[in-house]
């Protein structure tokens, strides 16, 4: 049953990435539709511990940044920050140049690791959260076939797998149509599968629509896979910041994304040694075992 | 041979649970009958039937029944609607919480029965006497459920809620209340299993109508049937009581899968 559900989903997502395919490689979206995000300084501590220092980064309107980094390093905060739902200590975070004060703003939507669906409201119903009245159902349908689950639209959460409970947590996002689409460790609880499908749908999508996508993630493979950008974060701190120029739609196993994922990581692995960023070769020995232990906790 | 094993089977599976009680009845019959019985301990059960039929027959039973189940509404009505209210309150501020919940916690402790004698100094024992004793009876499940219920609303739920643009009354409605209602229904159905213990020990103290005076005045004139008949209508009362409630769940909560109704049992 469960091996159906997933080569239904493989071949879906075959179908959504051949889509795109048709239309000329280069991302074309259209210019108003993201927003623009500026940090410059930002500082943010829960009591006494600080959780993110001195953050400076700019995304152009619909970049797709990924931001890479251990738990509790401080990435899903800088999220937050950005959805409003945190307030920074210091240092300014603008969105189109506007200061994000925490207010809820229109233009911008969250996509949680947990789907975080509600329920008791049949699918369609919690896609149509929050839409006004009018034409709610309509739009609310159109997102949800956008995602490929259009019937299901009267089925309670509960009875949906994971994947599909996030594919429409995605729908839900996107109704909204945001400039703005923050993603928190969307595809942390799936399978390989779904995850790669979740990929080419989010990918997809985020072409079609253009809007400025941030995903937290702790899978430097899917940050390659995704993004225009990769920022490392180390104690607060931005401690990489690599772009990754692959054509898009992104084809898996590309040996070019391969190389880029191997470069990130290293950096990621060798940070725990004293400060010089640059480690000398003679660490190398220890490394199999290190490398082992310590993918895990990436 | 096997035919008949596997066909005979699931009818004898149902009849089994009724052996004991049916046998039981046969037995007290037979024993009332012979005279090992005498009807001032336990009339015959076709004695109860009777009595039953003749009530039922003469109308008495069913007014009985309605100033009875009417009694008990009220003082679930009452006693239910101030626990939801202010389970509410306190689930949902603060402020509420600090100011009533340990006072509540304090009298919850109390257990009903024991204000009877306040409760006959205050009210007499006419009407109000009832409905109060039912109505402190019922609050505490309700409230204590409510305010359990908001307090368990998933918070990543009622966030998502917010950044999605939801607040004020929208938030509650959509939301909070939905997330706290299998607690509420939790206390529903505790507060009417009290509900009809409370209103037997006020009925039995004095009543001009009702079940428990139908029980009370048949005792004085040695009529244990209609006594019989009394304590049957009230286990009758309670399981209809249960058997709505847990319709309402079904109704209420059919997106929860713990609620879900199961095809087979």
């Amino acid at each position: 049953m469960l091996m159906m559900k997933d080569i239904d989903m493989l071949a879906f997502g075959l179908h959504r990435e051949a889509e795109p395919a048709a239309v000329p490689a280069a991302p074309a979206p259209q210019p108003s539709a993201g927003l623009a995000i500026e940090i410059a300084s930002l500082d943010k501590s829960f009591g006494e511990r600080p959780v993110l220092q001195g953050i400076d980064l700019k995304i152009r309107p619909g970049e797709f940044v990924a931001i890479v980094g251990r738990s509790g390093c401080g990435k899903s905060t800088l999220l937050r920050l950005l959805a409003g739902l945190e307030q920074g200590s210091a240092g300014t975070l603008a969105l189109d140049g506007q200061a994000q004060t925490g207010a809820r703003r229109e233009d911008v939507r969250i996509m949680f690791q947990d789907s975080r669906l509600l329920p008791w409201k049949r699918v369609l119903d919690n896609i149509a959260l929050g839409l006004d009245a009018e034409g709610a159902a309509e739009r609310a349908r159109a997102a949800l076939a956008q995602v490929g689950l259009a019937d299901r639209a009267q089925d309670w959460p509960a009875v949906l797998s994971g994947g599909q409970r996030q594919r429409v947590a995605l729908a839900r996002a996107l109704v909204h149509r945001p400039r703005l689409l923050l993603l928190d460790e969307p595809l942390g609880a799936l399978d390989a599968l779904t995850r790669i499908e979740m990929h080419a749908l989010i990918e997809s999508l985020w072409r079609e629509q253009g809007f400025t996508a941030v995903l937290v993630t702790h899978d430097v493979a899917e940050a390659v896979a995704l993004a225009d950008r990769v920022v490392l974060i180390e104690d607060g701190r931005i401690a990489l910041d690599e772009p990754v120029p692959l054509p898009r739609p992104r084809q898996r196993a590309d040996t070019r994304a391969a190389a880029i994922e191997a470069r990130i990581l290293q950096r990621v692995l060798r940070q725990p040694q004293p400060a010089d960023s640059e480690a000398p070769d003679s660490r190398w020995p220890q490394e199999p075992l290190r490398l082992g232990a310590l993918r895990f906790a990436v | 041979m096997s035919t008949l094993a596997v066909s005979s089977r699931p009818a004898l599976r149902r009849l089994l649970p009724w052996l004991l009680p049916l046998s039981l009845l046969l037995a007290w019959e037979l024993a009332a009958r012979q005279g090992w019985l005498s009807s001032r301990v336990l009339p015959e059960p076709l004695a109860v039937l009777q009595a039953f039929w003749n009530l039922a027959r003469s109308g008495e039973l069913w007014h009985h029944v309605a100033v009875s189940s009417g009694r008990a509404l009220a003082g679930l009505a009452i006693g239910g609607g101030l626990g939801l209210l202010l389970g509410l309150l306190t689930g949902s501020l603060r402020l509420a919480e600090t100011l009533l919940d340990t006072s509540f916690q304090m009298l919850r402790n109390i257990p009903a029965l024991a204000l009877i004698p306040l409760v006959i100094l205050w009210f007499g024992i006419d009407e109000s006497a009832k409905l109060f004793l039912v109505a402190v009876g019922v609050f505490f499940p309700i409230y204590l459920n409510t305010f359990h219920g908001i307090r368990s609303v998933d918070a990543g739920l009622i966030e998502m809620a917010r950044s999605y643009g939801l607040s004020g009354w929208q938030l509650y409605r959509q939301v909070i209340l939905p997330g706290a209602l299998p607690s509420i229904l939790v206390g529903l159905r505790f507060s009417l299993g009290l509900m009809w213990v409370l209103l037997i020990v006020a009925e039995t103290i004095s009543a001009q109508a009702g079940i428990g005076y139908l029980t009370m005045n048949a005792r004085e004139f040695l009529q244990t049937d209609v006594v019989l008949v009394g304590i049957l209508l009230y286990a009758m009362l309670g399981k209809l009581a249960d058997v709505l409630a847990k319709g309402l769940e079904r109704w209420w909560l059919v997106w929860h899968p713990g609620y879900r109704a199961q095809a087979t049992v």
